[in-house]
């Protein structure tokens, strides 16, 4: 009934998504398989995209040529650039979202990519020959056939969810889970294991009183997420910001010998960084009280996201503790918060290129692979899509390293040490992250992604020009002298030492206290060329001015690293040969079976002198 | 590649005359190229760990009688089947028994081949092997303990505690910068400050026990100085019991720096001969003379060498203040020998009042002959006192590899930028970058790089994150 694909992607949330817009955009024939058509990319968490390191993977994702920041910027109802207190590497763009607004982008812009087809209906198996895929097969009895199979099932698979001692079966609140595929990929050879998450209750805005909570608004000038030609927003709604007390605490804990982590029901691990409000009274129970943001849904619904009360206590535990915090006295809940248990796949049973190693042409992407979050979903879509489509061309791989993207942290991350709680990023993962940034993830990534194919001429000429612009400012910054008379006013005003000879524009501009923008601002003489560049051009000029030395120092230590990289090892290489290396690392360097020394040298229980025996055989 | 089959075989003790010489022979054919030389036993019938007389012949005539110590792998020092052969230590004997083994298809071992071998098989890690590699080049008893106490692991204990408090510090800092948005307390810029300020003492004091773990490897420095054709030669030369450095009567002879090592007393010293100090015009000797004074800052040890009948009060006087202003600080120490103390007929039982009024008070020169070999020993046991106080100067933890030793300067330089970088207020991310750099290196002598695992794991459970 239906004709051969080039590739199936078997799911539509943030991970399905941007696996099928790359694969289709590259040429691939795509049919995007999905249980409910009308829940393609549902933020089944809270409505906002980015934030500090997420922030990171949404614009890489945008400077490849993904969706995500094109759809977080068009349905956007707040922005902030976190941490602009720090250094540029810890900029990080957040978005609330209007979650209905959300979906609704992302099905249209797949609607419109051509190439792309949906099938709404249940896979239940993957069929193979030879431990190849062939296609796939469905609930209702379809046997589609394809050259491969992306999988980004989400939390649906087996997936179990709680409120209190009540559990039952399901993907997310209200919607069925899939079952089949688990059992299947366990014949095949795959290894599985559990993950659990969860989210707090949803409540009526017109239930709450805001006058008793603090407001968080957006940025008074906001900038956005994608590289290409979106607006920024110019109206904003706000967050706001309210906290737990005691009473809440003594209510919550109450009701924990009928909560499923305590007692034990729930069997996952779940995210240490993400825990739920029980979790956070008892494991910290010193303390007085936790922050509570008040999340609008959209533009227009009163529905409100309850961040920060991530619960599966039992709903009058809920009722009742929630009623305790201050402006929630007299809350109406619209769904209350649960636990959710789902199958993941230990990740480090994939390639770089998030193929699995048992069987050719099947991808894994997102909380398949136990990982969490939008963002980190979108960015292995992307790659798995972009590989499964490379190899129906028969082209090469297209693999991310660790200085290059936060992307390809994630991926090597994952595939070479796993993770044994659902994965989140953190700047702190990535050992370059001075070059990791926000503002150059275009320079990074959009000239590699449209060697490929993927990124657009349009977007390759804005990056050529933004870099060109960036050095005419620069020249023009380094050959430019400024005479004292015309610049101690404005250095004193801006709080640092005046100058008693002339010297060159760069170097007042290399002074913390000085922007460029304060110059173009305090200095009038200066302001007629400086006023005619871009913004993001400008910013690029001063972060190359200001931050050189850094930037130069970890490019430095990457490159330094990097040899490590160079140095492959044979794909079948027998490490129990190889006595003078510690048992443990033998056991992971025959799972793990990394392509080069550095990757080998990732791997947790892999110590430096095993390294060196690695590196006594294959190379040096 | 190392892992060969090849059969590797090397003289296992000293080279020269000794009462038995050693050679090993490891790898699979280690027993049968041995048997082929050997005239008394099957040796391929033999079990391992066994002790075995016989002959070794070339077929024609005997070479030696020999006893063979026969080990099977994996029981055995490189883990492959290993043959040693206790000969008479002639050079003759050993030279030939080795040729013969080349002959019969043994390989000649490549420095360190054997302890290569050794870690290949996992007999030991790397630290072991280093350690090993220095405990064979250690020729004194001290070196020997040092080598003995870094196999104990005693260095490791003290980065890895070094790396723990760096660790916490750290997970500070990124606390700040990933959790930015957490209603999280944020890490006290003074007590940051005063962490990084002892993590580098530490460093400092390890870097600083380098010189103390040197000399244990080394030798302890000793510069000999004094006025030209005092005896300087002389003396060296008695104390080495040999002729290296050039003695003439010529004053101005040694223009250069010459250096030798001697042992007393199990520690080793090494003995720079200087250029006599004293005004000249030529400038090779200008240069000399200069170079004595830089041998005066790298030595532990002074020796002042004094001639006790033509040196006059002024000069003696003079010269022990120049040096003394050269050894400021107050670790160096300063002999003074009042040599040629025996012209004139004296036998030494009484120091004539002429001799000891040369020298300012509390200076208790050794009076001594070095021409004649009298009296050395009172100079030997000085030196071994001051040995003795050098390497017991407290320091429980030597570092003494210059690997190590590299990796904790570079991880005191990243500190110290640390250290720059708090005093201008950088923010995190920029602290955090040479926080990291330092934890990188401190792992490369504990062998543990992975950081971003400890960091997130310090963070999660000291502090509640997550909405």
């Amino acid at each position: 009934m239906l004709k051969e694909y080039d590739i199936i992607v078997v799911g539509g949330g943030h991970a399905g998504c941007e696996a099928a817009a790359a694969a289709a955009n590259l040429g691939s024939s795509v049919l995007l398989i999905t249980m409910n058509m009308n829940t393609i990319a549902n933020m089944s968490c809270n409505p906002a995209m980015g934030g500090v390191a997420k922030g990171q993977i949404v614009r890489e994702i945008d400077a490849m040529g993904g969706y995500s920041g094109i759809i977080s910027d068009k349905t956007a109802i707040q922005f902030r650039m976190l941490n602009l207190s720090k250094g540029p590497a810890m900029w990080s763009p957040r978005v609330q979202s209007d979650r209905w607004l959300f979906a609704q982008e992302w099905r249209l812009m797949l609607e419109q990519t051509p190439n792309i087809d949906f099938w709404q209906d249940t896979v239940t198996e993957i069929t193979t020959v030879k431990h190849k895929v062939t296609g796939v097969k469905t609930s209702l009895g379809m046997n589609v056939r394809s050259k491969s199979v992306v999988l980004t099932n989400g939390t649906f698979l087996n997936g179990l969810m709680h409120v209190g001692q009540k559990n039952f079966g399901g993907g997310r609140a209200g919607e069925r889970n899939s079952t089949g595929i688990t059992e299947q990929l366990k014949q095949l050879g795959f290894l599985d294991g559990r993950m659990k998450t969860g989210t707090p209750p949803r409540v009526d805005a017109r239930s709450l009183d805001f006058t008793k909570m603090e407001e968080q608004k957006g940025d008074e000038f906001p900038s956005k997420f994608s590289f290409s030609d979106t607006k920024p927003l110019k109206d904003q709604r706000s967050c706001h910001i309210t906290y737990t007390n005691q009473n809440v605490h003594d209510i919550l804990a109450s009701g924990l010998d009928r909560s499923p982590m305590f007692s034990g029901t729930i069997k996952g691990t779940g995210p240490r960084y993400c825990p739920s409000i029980e979790d956070k009274i008892v494991r910290f129970a010193e303390r007085e009280r936790h922050q509570i943001f008040v999340e609008p849904e959209g533009w227009d619904t009163v529905e409100i996201y309850v961040n920060g009360f991530s619960t599966s206590l039992p709903m009058d535990v809920q009722f009742a503790a929630i009623k305790q915090i201050s402006g929630f006295e007299n809350v109406k809940l619209f769904r209350p918060g649960y636990a959710i248990e789902y199958d993941y796949f230990p990740p480090t049973q994939l390639k770089h290129t998030l193929e699995t190693k048992l069987v050719d042409n099947l991808y894994f992407a997102g909380q398949i692979n136990g990982t969490t979050g939008y963002e980190e979903a979108g960015g292995q879509g992307l790659m798995a899509g972009i590989n499964a489509s490379l190899k129906v061309q028969e082209k090469q791989p297209l693999i991310l390293g660790r200085d290059q993207a936060y992307i390809g942290v994630l991926i090597d991350d994952l595939i070479t040490k796993g993770t044994d709680e659902p994965y989140r990023m953190f700047t702190s993962r990535a050992e370059y992250r001075i070059l990791l940034r926000q503002d150059n993830a275009d320079t990074r990534l959009t000239r590699l992604s449209h060697e490929i194919g993927l990124a657009s001429s349009e977007r390759l000429e804005a990056l050529d020009h933004k870099e060109k612009t960036t050095e005419d400012i620069l020249k023009h910054l380094n050959r430019t002298s400024i005479d004292p008379k015309d610049v101690n006013e404005f250095l004193k005003a801006s709080g640092t030492s005046e100058i008693n000879q002339k010297v060159k524009l760069s170097s007042i501009i290399s002074r913390p206290q000085v922007t460029l923008n304060s110059v173009i601002k305090g200095l009038p003489k200066e302001k007629k060329t400086l006023s005619t560049f871009p913004q993001d051009c400008i910013e690029q000029a001063e972060i190359k001015i200001k931050y050189r030395g850094y930037i130069d120092r970890e490019r430095e230590m990457a490159n330094k690293l990097n040899r490590l990289e160079d140095v492959k090892i044979k794909p079948h290489f027998d490490y129990h040969k190889l006595t003078s290396v510690s048992a443990e690392a033998r056991e992971k360097l025959s799972k793990i079976r990394p392509n080069t020394i550095g990757q080998a040298s990732r791997i947790s229980g892999v110590s430096p002198s095993d390294v060196s025996v690695l590196l006594i055989h294959f190379g040096r | 590649m190392i892992h060969s089959s090849d059969t590797i075989c090397a003289l296992s003790t000293p080279s020269g005359s000794g009462a038995i010489g050693v050679i090993r022979l490891s790898g699979s054919k280690a027993v049968a190229i041995a048997n082929s030389i050997f005239e008394g036993k099957n040796l391929e019938q033999q079990k391992g760990q066994t002790l075995h007389f016989g002959k070794i012949t070339n077929g024609e005539e005997v070479i030696d009688e020999v006893l063979i110590s026969l080990f099977k792998g994996p029981n055995s020092y490189t883990g492959e089947d290993t043959i040693e052969i206790s000969c008479h230590g002639s050079s003759y004997i050993l030279s030939k028994v080795l040729e013969l083994l080349l002959e019969k298809g043994a390989n000649l071992a490549k420095p360190g081949e054997f302890t290569m071998r050794s870690f290949m098989n996992g007999k030991m890690d790397l630290a072991q092997a280093e350690a090993v590699g220095d405990l064979i080049a250690a020729e004194s008893k001290a070196a020997h303990g040092l080598a003995l106490n870094q196999m104990r692991g005693g260095f490791s204990k003290k980065i890895a505690d070094l790396r723990h408090e760096l660790i916490q510090f750290t997970a500070l800092i990124e606390l700040e910068l990933d959790f930015a948005e957490e209603d999280v307390e944020f890490a006290n810029r003074s007590d940051l400050k005063d962490l990084v300020n002892n993590l580098v003492d530490m460093i400092n004091g390890l870097l600083n026990s380098f010189a103390t773990g040197n000399v244990m490897k080394n030798g302890i420095p000793v510069a000999i100085v004094g006025q030209p054709n005092v005896g300087k030669s002389t003396l060296l030369n008695a104390l080495l019991n040999e002729d290296k450095a050039i003695v003439s009567e010529i004053a101005g002879t040694t223009r250069d720096s010459i250096e030798d090592e001697v042992k007393i007393g199990g520690i080793a010293f090494r003995f720079i001969d200087t250029a006599g100090i004293r005004e000249t015009t030529d400038i090779v000797e200008k240069i000399g003379i200069q170079r004595t004074f830089q041998m005066i800052e790298k030595a532990n040890v002074v020796l002042y060498l004094v001639d006790v009948v033509l040196d006059t009060k002024e000069e003696i006087h003079q010269v022990i203040a120049d040096i003394q202003s050269k050894l400021e600080g107050g670790e160096k120490q300063l002999i003074v020998l009042a040599n040629k103390a025996d012209k004139g007929g004296f036998d030494l039982s009484e120091i004539p009042e002429e001799f000891s009024s040369k020298f300012p008070d509390g200076i208790e020169p050794i009076y001594l002959s070095a021409l004649k070999k009298l009296r050395l020993e009172k100079l030997t046991t000085t030196l071994e006192e001051i040995a003795k106080t050098t390497l017991n100067n407290g320091s429980d933890v030597v570092v003494s590899n210059l690997r190590h030793y590299e990796a904790l300067k570079s991880a005191g330089n990243a500190l110290n930028r640390v250290q720059n970088g708090l005093d201008t207020n950088i923010t995190g991310d920029f602290l955090a970058m040479d926080i990291r750099q330092s934890l990188h290196f401190l792992g490369e002598i504990t062998g543990t790089i992975e950081i971003d695992r400890d960091i997130l794991g310090t963070i999660f459970s000291q502090f509640c994150i997550g909405k």
